[in-house]
């Protein structure tokens, strides 16, 4: 079983709502200091459904990523939880793309890898919050996809696919080699062991620029956008929540209780 | 060669009817076509569908395109995409709409790349730009922390839009429309893939999404068994309870409950939040609510900037006594 895992490198989403800072001139995002990047938390549990279908049948798994400063000791994680390879798509070109521009320089990645039975895609990133690159790729390779999978079999060159709905779940069968999102009811992903991480340290990553998967200058990143940004804010916080005290704990619960009364709220 | 023209909206149908965010879409819909001057159009594609389209007049639309076919049960990338394509180069929509649902999810980009146009997910405000005549599109990024306005110059133009952001019109159920039907030809061997099996995980009582009141625990209730006291207080105050994500992802509560940019959007009169932090990430489920409540023992937790009223201090005290006041209150 070939596997490969789409990987994103992006500002942690768990840091404090607190530090974050827009620079609405530059339309971008000001990295909060001290915060290290880490790995989309979707394409975590990419990897991870990766892994676990390696756990049970064995395989090999490439992991690719793209951007420019892609930190070492955040894009090698999937490495120390148990992928083989990391490919980096990484040069200048690649940065500020969209969707478009995004899938198409993945995509021609993954044609230059050339054997897959099956490729891995968070759901969406934890940036931008699209979910397109995933069904992006799939589209221009030609394969079909199934969105949203909480759980994967693979038998007899099918994948089952629990997909994510509104109310539950449907189970789908899809022929390899095949697209699929991951959500995160998937389960969380494991943590690197010590081993791992050892082991990750051995592999070099294959850097590959542009010109190495033909991918003209003008398809690249920011000048491959077809979405024009026009404007990144932040929403204005109303902030003012009265903060009901008491003598203890219980008598603010009391109090509370009564104020929402009081505010016609029960 | 023709022209982009009128706006359409994708209506997806639940249990014989019409699903509330294709209502949705078609109010907003009808204003942004007003706004041009131009056809606001449906798309519905099923089997057994074509009863729907009085009722996507009745919500707004001008014209409703049906592609009625067996294999297109249920909803599959290779029965569905083809379907709306086919629809699209025929009725030349300047403006596509579609939900922010699961469907919507997986169509929009697929549907986008084959046409070589661009879509935006999950938008929460959509307008016509005075001077380009383009669609601006705003969403929340970044889980929420900020909001991005896109526009783009090739068509059709493809939005999604979450649950809950738009108002329905007024149904009225006098005005009448053309019906076109269209074949969906598909070819059942290009067909890649099978759905072999729906599973509803169901829960008691009210919906969430239907729910006026809410109660959502977060990764402080610690585990399982403080999820029992907030159902108790959901069937008290005749709500349903909700999750964030953590709850999920550890199994103390079914992932149906969570509330959230890639859970359930609720827009109940109250939300008490339990032990949550408040991420963006979970407030993108509920910041249509006005009234949020929120029980922390960390006076710092982002919940108390998006909260009305608070407690700052353990839920396993300060819930109780809560619980038991309101139940007081209610009975007398």
């Amino acid at each position: 079983m070939n596997m490969i895992v789409c990987v994103k490198q992006v500002i942690d989403p768990e840091a404090p709502p607190s530090s974050f800072r827009v620079d609405e001139a530059g339309k971008k995002v000001v990295p909060p200091a001290g915060v290290p990047p880490v790995i989309s938390p979707f394409d975590e549990n990419a990897v991870e459904a990766a892994l676990r279908i390696k756990d049970v049948q064995g395989g090999k798994i490439t992991v690719i990523s793209m951007g420019v400063n892609l930190l070492r000791e955040v894009v090698k994680k999937p490495l120390s939880m148990g992928a083989d390879e990391l490919v980096l798509l990484e040069d200048e070109a690649f940065a500020g793309g969209d969707s478009w521009s995004n899938a198409r320089a993945l995509a021609l990645a993954i044609k230059k890898i050339g054997v897959y039975d099956l490729i891995f895609c968070g759901r969406q990133a934890a940036d931008w919050d699209e979910g397109q690159v995933g069904s992006g790729i799939a589209e221009m390779l030609g394969l079909p996809g199934v969105t949203l999978a909480r759980k994967i079999d693979v038998s007899d060159g099918k994948a089952r696919v629990e997909q994510v709905t509104a109310d539950g779940y449907e189970v789908v069968e899809v022929s390899l080699p095949a697209l699929i999102t991951v959500s995160n009811e998937l389960g969380e992903a494991r943590y690197p062991t010590i081993k791992g991480i050892m082991a990750a340290k051995k592999i070099e990553p294959i850097v590959w620029k542009p010109a190495d998967i033909g991918l003209e200058p003008e398809q690249a990143g920011a000048a491959g956008r077809k979405i024009i940004l026009q404007k990144l804010y932040q929403p204005v916080h109303e902030g003012k929540c009265e903060i009901i005290e008491g003598e203890s704990p219980e008598e603010a619960g009391a109090k509370l209780a009564l104020k929402l009364r009081e505010a016609k709220l029960l | 060669m023709a022209e982009y023209s009128g706006v359409m909206v994708h209506a997806e149908a639940e249990e014989g009817k019409l699903a509330a965010i294709a209502t949705e879409l078609l109010g907003c819909g009808r204003r942004l076509a007003d706004d041009l001057g131009e056809e606001l159009s449906a798309v519905i594609v099923g089997s057994g569908v074509s009863n729907l389209a009085a009722e996507a007049f009745a919500s707004g639309a001008d014209k409703v395109y049906l592609v009625d076919d067996a294999l297109l049960q249920d909803y599959q990338t290779d029965t569905h995409v083809p379907a709306v394509e086919k629809v699209v180069r025929q009725a030349m929509p300047r403006i596509l709409l579609l939900g922010q649902t699961s469907i919507g999810r997986d169509l929009a980009p697929r549907l986008a790349f084959r046409l070589e146009t661009t879509a935006t997910m999950d938008c929460i405000e959509l307008d016509i730009d005075p001077g380009s005549k383009r669609l601006r599109r705003t969403k929340p990024v970044y889980g929420g922390n900020a909001r991005a306005v896109f526009t783009s110059e090739l068509d059709p133009q493809i939005a999604t839009v979450r649950t809950k952001a738009m108002t329905p019109l007024a149904p009225d159920t006098s005005r009448k429309g053309e019906v076109v039907n269209v074949a969906a030809g598909l070819d059942s061997s290009k067909v890649r893939t099978r759905v072999l099996e729906k599973v509803k995980q169901e829960v008691e009582g009210i919906s969430l999404e239907a729910a006026n009141v809410v109660i959502s625990g977060g990764r402080g209730m610690g585990g399982a068994e403080g999820f029992k006291q907030l159902e108790e207080l959901a069937k008290m105050l005749k709500g349903a309870m909700g999750a964030s994500r953590p709850p999920c992802d550890n199994g103390w509560v079914p992932d149906v409950l969570q509330v959230g940019l890639t859970g359930k959007i609720v827009a109940p009169d109250l939300y008490i939040a339990v032990a949550l932090s408040g991420s963006s990430q979970h407030m993108a489920g509920c910041s249509g609510c006005k009234n949020i409540v929120a029980i922390n023992k960390d006076p710092e937790a982002n919940i108390f900037r998006e909260a009305r009223f608070g407690v700052v201090g353990d839920w396993k005290k300060v819930l109780p006594a809560f619980s038991a006041k309101v139940k007081e209150l209610l009975a007398g």
